[in-house]
């Protein structure tokens, strides 16, 4: 049975003028057509629309005349694992990262993340190449994204041709709300390199409740542990610094260190490491307390469970 | 604005076409186009889940999705489930505990709970909790609606 619904009024008005600025949408079905409508100009990427939506609702993202939504190119879907490397589409979706058994072998920390993400009607439609496009300092994925050495994949059309770039992560984060990414190209996927085999991950987020929260602080840490040391030490620290970061100095610190002995100058090192500020979810103190007694905690427990 | 965008999907078991601008919500063109007013505007956010509709097989925010993306979809609002025998055990046990107050959450909550019996078989109330995460209820404190729940995927087949 196929219904008519007749709309024939003139949609309501919207709350905000900047979504009169839509003139176009578009739905692409393939990366080539995409990149194209990316070199015309002047484009939304809509994905999973969980930041957008709210973001344009109150003003805080302007659309660009054409709206595009990628969420039917094939391209940009799916988890591969090939030459030591595993490749996240862009549109993978929080709950096709914790329903994967690999996902939680090799990067547990990042199906943590998603296991705190939001909720669950969240995760159904939040996508990890969102995420990152959103650039949040507190962005979820993105503290175990930086433990993991990722790196986003960009395409854009040059010449007619999809051209790719591959960008680490931590030089693709520019500030709140900014990256790399060319108004041209569209963050297609991250790709991690799998981690030696021994590696053990962990993700803690701190907020006032545990679903649908911003972090407060997070934090991410890996390692290899090979008796009371550890090796290949990777910490990144969320919502305390304009983007999520790594933690140089507090891996320093740590690395073929002994453990319990080094976390003292871990933690002073990590008071370095961080530039945290005052906001309406904690204070800049609070901020540096939270990552002091938590990091401390990870590292009393970390490879023992 | 002049862009209207036409789509077709198929709603509660039917197909329909329709026209949408491209700012439209999910939620707006349910209720204000298509005359669906079960599912709830609460918060706009994602925070509350009073609008969770199910589109695919998954639960998720209708306030947060554009009415545009619904082409080619399979789309389940709680009107669809008045027929849908799987409700039929949460319907009874919503009622038999009294886990509805003023009602304005109930129909997220019911979609959401039939979502999670759908994945989780016979949910224990940590696991309803956690599938509940994104429903808000301001009048019943929850312990009924969780109550409810797990009657209803004990009693399921």
């Amino acid at each position: 049975m196929n219904v008519q619904l007749a709309t024939t009024e003139q949609p309501p008005a919207a709350s905000g003028e900047d979504i009169t600025a839509v003139k176009t949408y578009a739905a692409p079905r393939s990366l080539a057509e995409a990149v194209a409508l990316l070199r015309a100009g002047n484009v939304t990427i809509l994905a999973g629309s969980t930041d957008l939506m709210p973001q344009s609702k109150t003003g805080r993202a302007r659309f660009q005349p054409v709206l595009m939504n990628i969420r039917r190119i094939p391209e940009l879907c799916g988890i591969d694992e090939a030459d030591g490397c595993v490749r996240f589409g862009a549109l993978t979706t929080m709950t096709e990262l914790l329903d994967s058994a690999m996902v939680k072998t090799r990067f547990n920390a990042l199906w943590q993340s998603a296991d705190h993400f939001a909720s669950n009607q969240l995760r159904n439609a939040a996508t990890i190449g969102g995420n990152i496009c959103n650039a949040s300092p507190a962005g979820d994925t993105l503290v175990p994204l930086l433990v993991f050495n990722a790196r986003v994949v960009l395409a854009s059309e040059v010449n007619g041709a999809v051209t790719t770039r591959k960008l680490p992560l931590a030089e693709f984060l520019v500030g709140p709300g900014r990256t790399q990414r060319r108004p041209t190209e569209l963050l297609t996927a991250v790709d991690l390199p799998l981690p030696p085999d021994n590696f053990v991950s962990e993700f803690y987020k701190f907020g006032t409740r545990p679903a649908l929260d911003i972090a407060t602080i997070a934090i991410g840490l890996g390692a290899v542990c090979d008796g009371d040391r550890l090796g290949d030490v990777r910490i990144a620290f969320g919502a305390v610094a304009p983007t999520p970061i790594r933690a140089p100095q507090t891996e320093a610190a740590l690395d073929g260190k002994p453990l319990p002995a080094a976390i003292e100058a871990a933690l002073t090192a990590a008071e370095a490491d961080i530039h945290p500020i005052s906001d309406i979810r904690a204070s800049a103190w609070y901020r540096r307390e939270l990552v002091r007694n938590i990091l401390r905690r990870m590292l009393e427990h970390v490879g023992k469970h | 604005m002049s862009a209207n965008i036409d789509i077709a999907f198929k709603l509660n078991g039917i197909n329909v076409t329709t026209k949408v601008s491209p700012s439209m919500s999910a939620l707006e063109m349910l209720r204000d186009e298509l005359q669906l007013t079960g599912s709830k505007y609460g918060c706009g956010e994602g925070e509350c889940g009073a609008c969770t509709i199910n589109v695919d097989g998954l639960s998720i925010n209708s306030c947060l999705m554009f009415a545009a993306d619904c082409d080619g979809r399979e789309i389940v609002t709680i009107e669809g489930l008045a027929s849908d025998p799987h409700t039929e055990a949460l319907k009874r046990s919503f009622v038999a505990y009294g886990a509805v107050q003023c009602g304005f959450c109930t129909p997220g909550i019911v979609m959401q709970a039939r979502h999670l019996l759908t994945k989780t078989e016979h949910p224990t109330p940590e696991q309803i909790r956690r599938g509940l995460e994104g429903n808000l209820c301001r009048c019943t404190g929850y312990k009924k609606i969780i109550e409810a729940i797990a009657e209803a995927g004990a009693t399921s087949t």
